[in-house]
């Protein structure tokens, strides 16, 4: 059995969460409201340690990046959102951020995700190499094709949209069916590790 | 003279690379130059060694070593508007030989990119059909949109929490608010909103994001004036917990167990927490109506919950529900442009198989 304080706060943390799995309790509610705490803590102290002080406070105070101060008061322009009477100052700071993420990724999207997607589907010649990877080709063809047909909304489904949408949502859930079998998968893994913890760590049944 | 030059032309056999030309790489932001020479015929060569001189300078420093198949090499350890000139040597077991050195050259930034000419086109493209539709949607045309059947849940989930006399649960997602599926997510809170303050129900909404926080507030707050309902909007409806994902996640699970809400919406991005979030809410009894567009998560949402809207069919939601032109011209043009990456698909594959064009190159 540890020795280590440290180790019992975790493994008595631990076992309030998984208390939870009976049924909301005061174990798990005070280590939920201690979770939410703790993070709120920690993630002010991170910000402020590892983001402001060195991207914005330490080049301002040294002469360097002056423009950051501009960026900075745009940014505390957030604030306002608690002072009613100039609240509406805080659209600001959203439409500059709404709008300088879209500008930069809409292009890397169409690229990425539609034009290099569109290069893979295109079925040629070269993939008849072998008949396995021949067939694959036009398999991953026709369902990018039948599964576009289901995401089209300007049109009933009717007629011929019918049935291709209809194999369009075949071919998404049996992706995912895969998603979530490999998905439960890492997540049992990491059940795996917590007992581990629990029992090796803390108890020290397992080595 | 001649006769000792003569002489080491004898006893080198090593040929030594011809055509060594060092130019500016396009279609970058600087810092590069691109070399190319025609390889040695000589059958003896191990690798070539890559040497640059800066103007000025009077020594040749190794930048690289290219393998001996090769015949093109990028220096990405330059500096612009500096002028720089390279020799090309041909290394063997025993011996090297050295080209004649290139012309000095100078690298700088290009403005643009024509690598990404194609992302250019499918940008204009896209954006002239979308412009185009929000145009008509904007002029009052109507514009046909098919209903979702997740919607028809959303009225349902919404008169069940009211005859209940329990809350709504609304979860906009954990991502920030420049993030696709949170502006979908505050459009559909707003017709949430509406229909809470219209029948009275107490409306739950946890943020993780303190910008989605004041947004998701504002939202609310409009939607209940819209509604005539002013005096029922209450502050503490719309809350930020933490932003970390699971610390979130667990007062969210806290917040369903001990509240028990009739309806949980999980409406946006999420991760990992998308199963803790639906399965704890399945066990409370509620009605739960989820949508994302995280394809990984979809399925947990699939599994867990009554309804669910996949992917696109979030934005059609919530263009859906609110008829704004804006949106519902957004979703016109995103459908001629999928339209249109169909009809792209199914010609460059005909003329790919009948003609063997290369014309996935195009893209």
């Amino acid at each position: 059995m540890s020795a280590d304080p440290w180790t019992w706060i975790a493994a008595i943390l631990t076992l309030a969460i998984f208390s939870f799995l009976y049924k909301e309790n005061p174990f798990y509610r005070f280590a939920e409201h201690l979770f939410v705490g703790v993070a709120n803590g920690y993630a002010i102290t991170f910000y402020w340690h590892r983001v402001l002080v060195p991207s914005l406070i330490n080049p301002v105070s040294h002469g360097q990046k002056l423009w950051l101060i501009a960026i900075a008061i745009i940014g505390a322009l957030y604030f306002t959102r608690f002072i009613p009477k100039v609240s509406w100052l805080v659209r600001i700071p959203i439409a500059v951020v709404l709008g300088y993420f879209s500008g930069a990724y809409i292009p890397r999207a169409i690229d990425a995700q539609i034009l290099q997607q569109l290069r893979a589907t295109i079925v040629t010649r070269s993939m008849f190499a072998n008949w396995q990877s021949g067939l694959w080709a036009v398999i991953i063809a026709l369902g990018v094709i039948a599964t576009i047909t289901y995401f089209f909304f300007s049109a009933k489904r009717k007629g011929i949209l019918k049935p291709v949408s209809r194999i369009g949502i075949i071919f998404i859930m049996v992706g995912f069916g895969a998603s979530f079998g490999y998905t439960v998968m890492a997540r049992i893994s990491l059940l795996i590790g917590r007992l581990q913890f629990l029992l090796g760590d803390w108890l020290g049944l397992i080595h | 003279m001649t006769l000792s030059l003569s002489l080491i032309f004898l006893l080198s056999s090593l040929s030594p690379p011809t055509d060594v030309i060092a130019r500016d790489k396009p279609n970058d932001s600087g810092g590069a130059i691109l070399l190319t020479w025609t390889r040695s015929s000589d059958t003896t060569v191990v690798s070539y060694r890559v040497l640059r001189q800066t103007e000025g300078k009077a020594t040749w420093d190794t930048v690289g070593l290219a393998g001996r198949l090769a015949n093109r090499f990028t220096d990405d350890e330059v500096q612009d508007g500096i002028r720089y000139r390279y020799q090309i040597l041909t290394v063997s077991e025993t011996e090297t030989a050295e080209s004649a050195p290139s012309e000095y050259t100078v690298c700088s930034p290009q403005w643009f990119n024509f690598d990404r000419m194609p992302a250019v086109i499918g940008t204009i493209i896209f954006t002239c059909l979308i412009v185009f539709f929000i145009g008509r949607a904007k002029r009052n045309i109507k514009l046909f949109i098919r209903r979702i059947a997740g919607l028809d849940a959303v009225e349902e989930a919404l008169g069940r929490a009211t005859e209940m006399g329990r809350g709504i649960l609304y979860v906009p997602g954990l991502s920030s608010i420049d993030d696709v599926a949170t502006i979908a997510s505050m459009n559909i809170l707003g017709e949430v909103a509406k229909k809470t303050a219209k029948f009275g129900t107490p409306l739950i909404v946890p943020l993780r994001d303190p910008i989605v926080y004041t947004v998701a507030r504002e939202v609310v707050k409009e939607s209940y004036t819209a509604a005539g309902r002013a005096d029922a909007f209450n502050q503490d409806m719309v809350f930020y917990v933490t932003d970390q994902q699971f610390a979130f996640a667990a007062a969210v699970d806290g917040i369903m167990v001990r509240e028990k809400p009739a309806t949980n919406f999980f409406i946006g991005m999420f991760w990992a927490e998308s199963l803790i979030l639906a399965e704890t809410g399945a066990t409370t009894g509620a009605i739960q109506i989820a949508g994302t567009d995280a394809v990984s998560q979809l399925p947990f949402f699939i599994t867990a919950c009554d309804y669910t809207l996949i992917g696109e069919e979030l934005y059609a939601a919530s263009a859906y529900l609110s008829r704004e032109p804006l949106l519902l011209g957004a979703i016109k043009g995103q459908d001629y442009s999928k339209l249109l990456i169909l009809v792209l698909i199914v010609v460059s594959t005909i003329l790919a198989l009948t003609a063997n064009l290369p014309v996935q190159n195009i893209f």
